[in-house]
């Protein structure tokens, strides 16, 4: 059988989906040796004892079998009390979803609400999963620009600029998984201004919403008329170091998220029992670590912000999730060709900007969801990199 | 240096005392200069007593003994438990000591070369000493957790080397 005839019997819609750019770095970086990573997107702390512990007695006392369809009733209450903390307030019983991770929310908000003709505004560079979900459920992507000047917020004018009578659905992440970039009040106020005037609903990743600096993060569906046109998607994996436990949420409107229950009964049936047990601890007694390895970003976050700024690449300061996304055109390199060239000579792994969107170009991500030492070591080989270039 | 940022330096010495001064000027948010300033005046203090490292003593040759000492004393008029305690904790082999509640009152700690210098020591000096009124000798086996660190079980990155 030929490679033609074997991709025939796929859907097209899956066959467009391009591979992942950060799966090929993956697969680069995966057979070298002495690789220091800063190219991962997940906490280095292994999620605190006190949620694995709860885990095992659970495991212990048989919890493991299926819960509802929409989660344990105890975390939807943990979830919404949580919630309260960033003025947001929904009924545990009708407006909550436990789900196989935020990925699965993503996925379900989007099928819920889209269909075939619809166009959804994705502001980039942004999280991965977004435009593949959309694509899957149907729908047309439609990128919207956020730029460096603005360092990544995104604007009401550049995304005034893209809608039209098709668009539907606004995907926001902030704190953003690239840039770090985050939304003010205000600057989310002139967003829901356009969302409210051409009928958006938004999807709002707030996955990184511990992971602030400085500043406490808002939510879009906290500001007036917002919360019945947005779900709020979010998880557990980043804020207490658990994401092979696979377990997020979604908050909203209780007809979207009756939707949304609606294809994850019979998708995924229910979050994994074991995993909901450990995020209620979490969420219930798990304040004090979380803001411990918080603290710890923070630190690392001025370590990683310096090294890049002294050695000539221009770096600003993130104000949220744990990534720093240096600017590297002073180099005249692309992005792609900048992270290949350090990983095979300098054997540092970190992930071209433009696999996050076309502004991302002349940009990499870095995690510093790393050691200071390995940081240290990262920072010294990319300083001798890049000084052979100039 | 605000109190904040000294202790925040404070718990990452404690940590890793061997730091950079620069790292841990960027770490906690200051100059390299305020570090060292804060860091001599803690040291004067006596506040910062001494850079030391966790060591496996187990996974080098040199067998050594340790056991913990539950001592009761008379306590003496004016000087309380302290003088017993400058007695008993001059001796080098001794480790720690503290003072504790409930029904033993002074907790020692001895390091030896085997056993019996342990039981000399307990029988020779301890012992002896006038208040001094028993002791309780329990010989420590195997070492978990010490100062904060686990000893044999490594929690290593197991994350994927690039992920989203
Ligand atoms: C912005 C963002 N949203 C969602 C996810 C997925 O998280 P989860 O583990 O909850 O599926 C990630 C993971 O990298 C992320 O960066």
């Amino acid at each position: 059988m030929t490679i033609g005839a074997r991709s025939h019997r796929l859907s097209p819609v899956v066959d467009a989906i391009p591979p992942s750019g950060i799966r090929r770095f993956f697969d680069l970086a995966n057979q070298m040796e002495n690789v220091i990573s800063l190219g991962v997107g997940e906490p280095d702390f292994v999620t605190p004892w006190h949620i694995r512990e709860a885990s095992l007695y659970a495991l212990e006392r048989g919890f493991t079998t299926y819960t509802s369809n929409r989660g344990l009733p105890e975390l939807c209450e943990a979830i919404t009390a949580y919630l309260e903390d960033f003025e947001l307030h929904y009924d545990p019983a009708e407006e909550v979803l436990v789900t196989v991770g935020g990925s699965e929310a993503i996925d379900l908000a989007l099928r819920a609400l889209v269909c075939p003709g619809d166009e959804v505004l994705i502001p980039g560079p942004t999280y991965v999963s977004y435009r593949p979900c959309a694509l899957l459920a149907g729908a047309t992507v439609v990128d919207v620009p956020t730029y460096p000047e603005d360092n990544f917020r995104l604007t009401a004018e550049a995304l005034e600029a893209c809608v039209t009578s098709a668009s539907k659905v606004l995907v926001l992440c902030y704190p953003n998984n690239p840039t770090g970039a985050i939304m003010t009040s205000d600057d989310l106020a002139a967003i829901a201004e356009v969302a409210i005037a051409h009928d958006l609903f938004v999807i709002s990743d707030e996955i990184y919403a511990e992971l602030t600096y400085g500043s406490q993060h808002a939510s879009i569906a906290a500001l007036p008329g917002m919360k019945e046109r947005t779900i709020v998607v979010s998880g557990l994996s980043k804020a207490f170091a658990m994401t092979g436990w696979r377990i997020g949420y979604a908050a909203g409107p209780e007809d979207v998220i009756s939707a949304m229950l609606k294809v994850h009964q019979y998708t995924s049936l229910c979050a994994p029992s074991m995993g909901q047990m450990a995020a209620l601890e979490a969420l219930t007694h798990g304040k004090e670590e979380k803001d411990r390895m918080v603290a710890s970003y923070d630190r690392r976050r001025r370590l990683i912000v310096d090294g890049f700024n002294q050695m000539g690449l221009t770096c600003h300061s993130p104000q949220g999730a744990f990534y720093a996304f240096p600017d590297i055109r002073n180099t005249g390199m692309s992005s792609q060709d900048f992270c290949e060239a350090l990983l095979r000579e300098t054997q540092v792994a970190v992930v071209p900007g433009d696999v996050f969107g076309a502004t991302g170009e002349g940009f990499i991500r870095c995690s510093y969801a790393t050691s200071v030492q390995q940081i240290e070591a990262a920072l010294e080989r990319i300083a001798k990199f890049v000084d052979r270039l100039w | 240096m605000k109190d904040v940022k000294e202790l925040e330096l404070l718990r990452l010495l404690a940590m890793d005392s061997r730091l950079s001064t620069q790292t841990l000027a960027t770490l906690v948010g200051t100059s390299q200069e305020e570090v060292e300033q804060a860091v001599r005046e803690l040291e004067q203090k006596h506040v910062i007593l001494r850079y030391s490292t966790v060591i496996d003593w187990e996974k080098v040759a040199t067998p050594r003994v340790t056991a913990v000492i539950e001592v009761k004393v008379i306590p003496q008029r004016e000087v309380g438990f302290d003088a017993i305690a400058e007695r008993i904790y001059r001796f080098p082999e001794v480790r720690s000591v503290f003072l504790m509640s409930g029904g033993n009152d002074l907790q020692v700690t001895v390091e030896g070369s085997d056993l019996q210098a342990i039981s000399r020591f307990v029988s020779e000096k301890l012992a002896t000493i006038e208040n001094v009124h028993s002791t309780t000798t329990h010989f420590m086996l195997k070492k978990y957790k010490e100062a904060g660190v686990i000893f044999d079980d490594h929690e290593d990155d197991r994350r994927l080397v690039v992920a989203p």
